[in-house]
């Protein structure tokens, strides 16, 4: 595996840096008032509204950011510059890629696995009294617990590698999705139950036709909430536990000499995937055998 | 011509209910007594917590029998049934399914062919030709309410039981809705108990109107109207005046505004 160079130690301040500072100070005080400016403009079109504030914004944030570490003279907090600059190593020199996958991976079995033990435990928890009297306790007791603390136990059982990284995941994601199924079942409104019973539907069909359609809408509001959820904990892992993945590209980073930049660039991929994430699970909530359960009516 | 009643078909003896609320027993139905012949169409009619729907509830076997009997076709009530199916108020169909499936969801031991003739069917007597394919959150409270009672019709209930099926309808949709459900009741023959606490629903609509009080719900007054034949004129004298009897039956004035 590849390593990063280490950065150079940075010399002292020079009446030029000096004066970009000043320079600096001057710019984004002028970006501030113009964002200040735009918020409280009374006339905006809706488009620019919804894409040039939060632009403007962003540009102001980075402004600042940049001021920041221009003028305190620190040798190790990347300029933003500094951090496209690394976002371009890390294209370039093919590494993210094969970090990106093995996170991609560790999430995706661990999540599909704990989906499918999740939903039909939920389900059972949720429609039989008994089974759920006897198993809440233990996932209500299972749950308040940190999925980082599981690491050791996930090291223990599965040595250091993707056996672990899909078990954090799949405990991670466990607990959302179990209770939030449990609480859609048993929340199904009283004339669906009785409706489903009137027409004698019973056993697997009652669960096919009715309690997992009904339930659908909010099992898959915890789904998405459990993949956020997964997301965060794998870079956790990774940066424990394990010798690939996003997480590990950080800590890497970090350890072979302070490439903060890279840190802050691999921090963005992070972000950006989790994004890429949420938008995708978010699109199966536009079917129609769901989409009654996020309309107001 | 009405169809002529017949033999009992639901039995009412001596039926209580007690609800425990908190540390207080409330008696919310005292010795309901009733016959419903096979056929009939008869109005539970009260006001709020006279509890109509309990004894409806009981009578589809959602609800246990505290004390008394209820035996439909000489058989005690044991649980539901879908010989007898319950019409909700819109919110019984299941939003997650088309209008089609819907109607066909108690048709699931039928072949693929009959499902298709007996849905369609239906589907065209309470007029949704061409809705078969929308989802409920698409279609007006009038059309989920046709939908709950095509999905009823579909198995071919002896029984039908509708609580309050109209109560979230506007004013003109629910006056259609009844025309429509006493002209399937006559093509369909069925025997339908029918909750409502709307004193002009219960004389469009009934043969016989049973009139509950509240607290402890009790059958005060059954009022028959089988003589008078359907199509109804609402400007009849013999409409009026069953009407005024039901007015005064529910202890209210039938002029507005009256000291």
């Amino acid at each position: 595996m590849m390593t990063f160079a280490a950065l150079q130690t940075a010399p002292a301040a020079t009446a030029q840096e000096i004066a970009d500072g000043r320079g600096y100070m001057a710019a984004v005080a002028l970006l501030a008032t113009g964002v200040v400016a735009l918020i409280f403009a009374r006339r905006l079109s809706t488009r620019f509204e919804a894409w040039g504030m939060p632009i403007a914004l962003g540009i102001l944030i980075l402004g600042v950011w940049d001021g920041a570490v221009v003028m305190s003279r620190s040798t190790i907090f990347p300029r933003p510059i500094e951090v496209w600059g690394a976002m371009l190593e890390l294209v370039r020199s093919g590494r993210v890629w094969g970090d990106i996958a093995a996170s991609l991976f560790r999430v995706t079995w661990g999540y599909l696995l704990a989906a499918a033990i999740a939903i039909p435990t939920g389900l059972v928890m949720g429609w039989y009294t008994r089974t759920f009297l006897a198993l809440n306790p233990i996932v209500q007791g299972l749950r308040p617990i940190s999925p980082i603390a599981w690491i050791p136990i996930a090291i223990l059982w599965f040595g250091i590698g993707d056996g672990a990284g899909v078990f954090l995941i799949l405990i991670s994601s466990f607990f959302p999705i179990c209770v939030g199924t449990t609480a859609a079942v048993r929340n199904i409104s009283l004339v669906h139950q009785r409706s489903a019973m009137n027409f004698g539907v019973r056993g697997l069909d009652l669960f096919r036709k009715v309690i997992l359609p009904a339930a659908l809408p909010q099992i898959m509001t915890s789904m998405r909430l459990a993949l956020g959820v997964a997301w965060l904990v794998i870079v956790a892992a990774e940066m424990v536990g394990m010798e690939s993945g996003l997480g590990y590209l950080i800590n890497d980073a970090r350890n072979m000499g302070s490439r903060y930049d890279l840190v802050v660039a691999t921090m963005i991929v992070i972000g950006l995937i989790g994004i890429v994430l949420d938008f995708l699970i978010r699109r199966l909530e536009h079917f129609d055998e769901v989409r009654w359960g996020y309309v107001k009516q | 011509m009405n169809p002529q009643p017949s033999r009992p078909k639901v039995v009412l003896r001596g039926v209580h209910k007690y609800f425990q609320k908190k540390k207080e027993l409330l008696h919310v139905l005292d010795d309901a007594n009733l016959e419903v012949a096979e056929g009939e169409f008869v109005c539970l009619l009260g006001p709020s917590g006279c509890g109509k729907s309990t004894l409806l509830n009981m009578c589809a076997g959602f609800e246990s029998i505290d004390k008394g009997s209820i035996e439909i076709d000489g058989e005690p009530v044991r649980g539901p049934n879908p010989r007898r199916v319950f019409v909700f108020q819109e919110y019984g169909i299941f939003p997650w399914m088309s209008v089609w499936d819907n109607i066909a969801f108690g048709l699931a031991n039928r072949t693929f062919k009959e499902k298709h003739t007996i849905a369609q069917r239906y589907i065209d007597m309470v007029g949704l030709s061409g809705f078969e394919r929308a989802f409920p959150m698409e279609l007006s409270g009038g059309m989920k309410q046709r939908v709950e009672v095509a999905r009823a019709l579909a198995v071919d209930p002896d029984v039908l039981y509708m609580d309050e099926p109209f109560g979230a309808l506007d004013s003109l949709t629910r006056l259609n809705m009844r025309s429509e459900i006493v002209r399937i009741w006559r093509e369909e023959k069925k025997t339908v108990m029918f909750v409502t606490h709307d004193i002009d629903e219960s004389v469009q609509i009934a043969q016989r109107v049973v009139v509950m009080s509240a607290r402890p719900g009790r059958i005060k007054k059954v009022v028959d109207l089988s003589g008078l034949d359907h199509p109804r004129d609402l400007d009849s004298k013999e409409y009026l005046a069953a009407r005024d009897e039901l007015y005064e039956a529910m202890g209210v004035s039938t002029r507005i505004g009256a000291r």
